[in-house]
């Protein structure tokens, strides 16, 4: 019994990594701990990157939290980047609770904002409305154009069985298109781009607007939009922790044939979620041609629609943390503007990205370090 | 049995054993599966391994096929100390497993099935000549299998025969069968231990792994027993223990094996299904016209091989499943083709053949799992709204009187055990006092305490008034807990069996064998055959 049949005789570093699935559920605060330990790493890969490249990490960082939360004027703008965020990382984490592939947000988002447009440019109501009335017309008519967009793929998906994937993906370029048709052709402005300018009324409150009263306010561009966003995930907590409908949607995103089973209508839910998910998404858009460009133009989003997919990845689906990993994007698509060259902040973005994506690894797995045992 | 022979014959090397496994710890996710575990296997014997669910016999198994990795522990195979990083290393070492849960790809062949994963042949494939092989080696072990056959024609039970001729043709001398019989009818069971003396007898050995006391008994030379983990008994010889002994040394009590089981009183008609006809998912007739009733404080077994339209019966009578012909009414009302939530508004309480896909959400909460079908109403329902200290609080309850445990009801039910799994289920279906309980294998995978606990909620379910059918595989618990017994065979039920506390049933064993193989209760009175 004393010879060995081992299959590893190539011993020569002393130590060893051992990965093992965790024996218990970590701690509460792990997953945030290890989420922070993830962008640290990923600021220092980006830094050594920056300093290969010939710059100097520590000036370039600085630069970036300064263009992003440097100043109030710069803060104000990143929530302004992060409203539209918020509220399409919202419409992805509902469907993706119920396990439906939303890839469609960016389509939505340019469906609402057609939508919104349309109250103003057709019009639906004239220039001089309230803005009490305007507002109001703008999300709802901005909301349901979203929704129908969301409606389309989701009664596919309950009717016939139609992968969600393909079919909302494809709907983006739809709504692109359809969005191009109308700014091209019917509400073009001398031949541009772009529709008229909306009328007053038909812009989202910002808070420059009270800086008459509050002076600090003066000159920043954060708008109503921000509240709604807020709103928002408190309304989609509710809805999905508290709601007899969000227990529904939970339930069938974890075992859609324990959803059967207690008697849960899936199709329905399925065409539902889609809805409320293309409507949320649609309310992005509404709030950003509304409170930021006042007019429909095109390229009005840099893709806010496939970051939701992201942000509601981050955020492990939960309504809270999007706003906060919306923020976080926000301060970065903003520096990307201001730093030469824009692509540093893209690439410390993917880098993050990557490194918070990896870090899950660890929220399942622990790695030790161990001494080899010295066979006999 | 010869058992006794066999065991003075290898007395002779006794000292010599083909596996030695010493000290064996594995750890999983909350539970320590093995917890320093020594084993012994001799040459030429057939060892059991008898232990509840969840004692780690399926666990020292896979460290010793190589499918895991101890923590901690020594595996000496014919003296030498080795250790394998997969079930490769294993089977060079001339050990092989048979998995509970067949490896076989459904389209090939049986040979090819066999040689999937070897070396040879290197480059050109004469397939007959190995047809040949195969068939020969199948012949010396009893194990008859058309090696041309594909995999997906074949029955569950030869299935296992090429599951175990793959580890013989790679050469094992060690064989382990994870619960071999699980999926097999009383008459392949006997084949199954026919094949298992014969490898003994030359000279292999077999490692059993069950929790079923009466066929360990009958087909093991020694065996251990593992309760928590721990070994309880380690090598003792069959005919020096009784079955009462193994069940105190399995769960460590006193198992009660007769449940005291009142005279029904049977009520008014609660279900009746007429003529019920169903497809199942590949589109062929599961059920081809069939017709039974169940009373109100009664319990009817449904009796049967799997896979003869069990699953479809019941999640046509549950609505999960459409029916293409025939009528259920339950209490009057007809509930065939309706919603699922219609069925559970008259009054149906179903207990799905599976926990984990079908009865339970695995990462929703125990509160969560249990308010499925009490969601919409209120208290637990206000409004639109759920109220989370109602549900809470009827989750505790539940918790309470049904003896779940779980640190708190905001658990995920993934992380529980198949016993309180199934208890969270029960708990769910019995407090919505249904008029009609479908339970569909409601012990299956449950250990010997568990299924003792499973069985009296279900009796106390038929005392308090409500109709029972319970389909189950198990005979033994049909024959305890049922008052009639049907027996079904490929969607059509063979006849009927009633049973009376006192004097038991009304059919013996073989007849209901024998209906349970296809052939009608009629057929059997006929031709007098018994």
């Amino acid at each position: 019994m004393s010879e060995t049949i081992s299959s590893s005789s190539r011993e020569r570093f002393p130590y060893k990594l051992r990965i093992e699935p965790w024996l218990h559920d970590p701690p509460k605060w792990y997953p945030y701990f290890i989420s922070l330990v993830a962008i640290v790493a990923a600021l220092v890969i980006g830094g050594i990157l920056l300093a290969l490249s010939g710059g100097d990490p520590f000036q370039s960082y600085a630069h970036i939290a300064r263009a992003s939360f440097g100043s109030l004027g710069v803060i104000s703008d990143t929530i302004v980047k992060a409203t539209p965020l918020i509220l399409v990382g919202l419409a992805c984490t509902i469907a993706f609770r119920m396990k439906l592939w939303n890839i469609g947000a960016e389509g939505q988002l340019f469906m609402g904002a057609l939508g919104a447009s349309a109250v103003v440019l057709i019009p639906l109501l004239p220039p001089a409305t309230t803005p009490w009335i305007f507002i109001p017309a703008m999300i709802l008519v901005g909301v349901l154009a979203g929704a129908l967009w969301g409606f389309i793929p989701g009664f596919l998906k309950a009717r016939w069985g139609i992968n969600e994937i393909i079919t909302t993906l494809m709907l983006n370029y739809i709504a692109l298109a359809l969005v191009n048709f109308f700014i091209f052709a019917v509400w073009s402005e001398g031949g541009f781009q772009m529709s008229p300018r909306f009328p007053k009324n038909a812009w989202l409150p910002r808070l420059a607007d009270y800086a008459e009263q509050i002076p600090v306010f003066q000159g920043l561009t954060t708008h109503l939009g921000l509240l709604i966003g807020l709103g928002a995930s408190v309304l989609v907590w509710f809805i999905l922790y508290r709601s007899r409908w969000g227990y529904e949607i939970r339930l069938i995103g974890d075992n859609k044939e324990a959803a059967r089973y207690a008697g849960i209508n899936i199709y329905r839910n399925i065409i539902l979620v889609m809805m409320v998910s293309g409507g949320l998404a649609g309310l992005a858009g509404v709030s950003e041609i509304s409170g930021v460009v006042h007019r429909l133009q095109a390229g009005f989003s840099p893709g806010y629609g496939f970051t939701g997919i992201i942000i509601a990845w981050l955020a492990k689906l939960n309504p809270f943390a999007v706003v906060v990993v919306s923020v976080l994007f926000g301060a970065l698509l903003l520096a990307g503007r201001e730093i030469q060259p824009s692509g540093i902040p893209r690439m410390i973005q993917g880098i993050i990205l990557v490194c918070l994506i990896a870090s899950d690894f660890l929220l399942r797995y622990r790695v030790r370090i161990e001494r080899k045992v010295q066979e006999a | 049995m010869t058992n006794s022979d066999n065991a003075a014959q290898k007395t002779g090397h006794k000292d010599q054993f083909v596996v030695e496994m010493r000290g064996i710890v594995k750890q999983f996710p909350g539970v320590l599966a093995n917890d320093h575990v020594d084993f012994e296997l001799r040459q030429g014997e057939i060892h059991a391994l008898l232990g509840e669910n969840g004692a780690g016999k399926s666990t020292l198994m896979n460290v010793l096929a190589g499918l895991y990795r101890s923590e901690a522990g020594e595996i000496f195979v014919n003296g030498k100390l080795v250790s394998f990083s997969s079930p490769r290393d294993a089977i060079d070492a001339g050990i092989g497993m048979v998995h509970q849960h067949f490896m076989l790809v459904p389209s090939q062949t049986v040979t090819e099935n066999i040689l999937l994963g070897l070396d040879e042949p290197r480059f050109r494939m004469q397939l007959s000549d190995y047809d040949r092989v195969v068939e020969d080696l199948g012949e010396r072990f009893g194990l008859k299998v058309d090696p041309r056959a594909k995999v997906w024609q074949l029955s569950v039970g030869e299935q296992q025969r090429i599951e175990i001729l793959k580890m013989l043709y790679r050469g094992a001398d060690v064989l382990i069968m994870d619960e071999p019989t699980a999926v097999l009818a009383p008459q392949e069971i006997e084949g199954l231990f026919e094949t298992l003396r014969t490898m003994a007898l030359e000279g292999k050995s077999v490692i059993f792994i069950s929790h079923k006391l009466q066929e360990v008994t009958i087909i093991s030379d020694r065996i251990s027993v593992l309760r928590r983990g721990k070994m309880t008994a380690a090598g003792i010889d069959t005919n020096k223990i009784t079955r009462q002994e193994l069940a105190n040394l399995m769960v460590g009590r006193e198992v009660i094996f007769s449940l005291d089981k009142q005279p029904k009183a049977v009520g008014n008609v609660v279900l009746s299904v007429t003529d019920l006809e169903a497809e199942n998912d590949k589109g062929l007739g599961a059920l081809q016209g069939i017709s039974f009733e169940v009373h109100s404080g009664e319990i009817v077994g449904m009796a049967g091989v799997a896979g003869n339209g069990q699953s479809e019966l019941a999640e046509v009578l549950s609505g999960m499943r459409a029916n293409t012909g025939g009528k259920i009414l339950l209490n009057n009302v007809d509930i065939s083709n309706k919603s699922t939530r219609f069925g559970i508004k008259q009054g149906l309480g179903y207990i799905p053949e599976d926990r984990t896909h079908v009865g339970t959400a695995p990462n929703l909460s125990v509160t969560d799992n249990v308010i499925m079908k009490k969601y919409r109403q209120s208290p637990i329902a206000r409004g639109w709204m759920i109220d989370q200290t109602e549900a809470i609080q009827f989750a505790n309850e539940l918790k309470d009187e049904y003896d779940i445990i779980v640190p708190t009801v905001e658990t995920p039910v993934r992380l529980l055990s198949g016993g309180n799994l199934q208890r969270v289920i029960l708990a769910r279906e019995i407090s919505g006092e249904p008029a009609l309980m479908i339970a569909m294998q409601p012990t299956r995978g449950l250990d010997v305490g568990a299924i003792e606990g499973v069985q009296r909620l279900l009796l106390e379910q038929r005392d308090a008034g409500a109709a029972i059918l319970l389909v189950s595989e198990e005979l033994e618990e049909l024959l305890t807990l049922s008052d009639r017994l049907l027996v079904i065979y490929e969607g059509q039920i063979m006849g009927e069996v009633s049973i009376d506390p006192q004097s038991g049933p009304s059919a013996d064993i073989e007849t209901i064998g024998l209906m349970m193989t296809g052939t009608p209760l009629e057929q059997i009175e006929a031709e007098g055959v018994t």
